[in-house]
């Protein structure tokens, strides 16, 4: 089963990375961009079958290694 | 006294580690991140580099490695644990320190001499120094000190602020703040003041005619202060 995980940064963290990203892209001349925030995409293959059990797992994974709770959120999608 | 530094693999600053800890006279050991336990020490050191290549965030992968329990455990007993720079980020990133080094405000990598204020001497590692500026040098792409309101006033009040970037006199402003550190806040303790985790690298300025010397007294003082 696969499990996709999203670790965003919390709302208020600085993200020069988003910032320059967001002027790059207003450069560029798309001058509607507003604000880009950046942030991990992981993609985990898990045997399990138990799609609850599989995802209360990833739930652990995110809080012990794959989202730092000081500065980031995580989402499993 | 001994002391051991724990290499990872990615470290690249273990052995001017050991040989600034060696030139003040520890006896210093190498330990190898996958062993299990640490030979007795006095002082552990988590030097700095890339351990890891910084894979997912910078230290995460180390503050899971086989010997960190030891770590642990050693700096939970009281033991002297000084992580300088990737030291710094894998002490964040196992909960012996609060926050985080995030990527520097300007997306640049820095590598230049910087002064920083001492702004705690009660402790094992800065007590019977003399100065209060000392200058060192820094080289890092995340070293932006960022933690909660909440984390920040409990460093505050328990005197945590171990070091803050300055200018030669002292002065602790935004111009002197290298990566956007919060409250100009180069280096930490934690509660007991048995743990110090640090950006700038003391043990790359012990030579009057390569660096400074600055180094060399952060070291020799240490030494003095634990015999």
């Amino acid at each position: 089963m696969k499990i996709k995980v999203i670790v965003t940064l919390k709302n208020g963290v600085l993200d020069p990375q988003g910032k320059a990203i967001q002027q790059t892209l207003n450069g560029m001349s798309f001058n509607n961009v507003t604000e880009v925030r950046q942030g991990k995409f992981f993609e985990i293959d898990i045997s399990e079958t138990d799609e609850d059990k599989a995802k209360l797992q990833v739930e652990e994974m995110c809080k012990k290694l794959l989202a730092n709770l000081v500065i980031e959120d995580y989402k499993i999608v | 006294m001994k002391s051991s530094v724990i290499i990872f693999p990615g470290s690249n600053c273990d052995r001017d580690m050991n040989v600034a800890l060696s030139k003040y006279g520890f006896k210093n050991q190498m330990v190898w991140h996958n062993d299990q336990s640490i030979p007795k020490s006095d002082l552990i050191v988590l030097p700095g580099g890339f351990s890891y290549g910084d894979y997912l965030r910078c230290g995460s992968i180390a503050s899971k490695s086989k010997i960190i329990r030891s770590v642990i455990d050693f700096a939970n007993s009281g033991g002297l644990v000084l992580g300088i720079c990737n030291g710094f980020q894998i002490l964040t990133e196992t909960g012996l320190l609060p926050g985080i080094l995030q990527q520097n405000k300007y997306l640049n990598f820095i590598c230049k001499n910087v002064f920083v204020k001492i702004k705690d001497k009660k402790n094992k590692y800065f007590q019977n120094i003399k100065k209060d500026i000392l200058e060192l040098h820094i080289a890092h792409n995340e070293g932006n000190f960022f933690c909660s309101e909440q984390e920040l006033k409990s460093l505050e009040d328990n005197n945590q602020i171990a070091v803050t970037y300055c200018d030669s006199k002292g002065l602790e402003n935004e111009e002197n703040n290298p990566n956007g550190a919060i409250k100009n806040i180069a280096g930490i303790f934690n509660k007991n003041k048995n743990v110090l985790g640090m950006m700038p690298h003391p043990e790359r300025m012990i030579d009057k005619y390569l660096s400074g010397e600055d180094g060399s007294i952060f070291f020799e003082n240490l030494l003095g202060n634990l015999k």
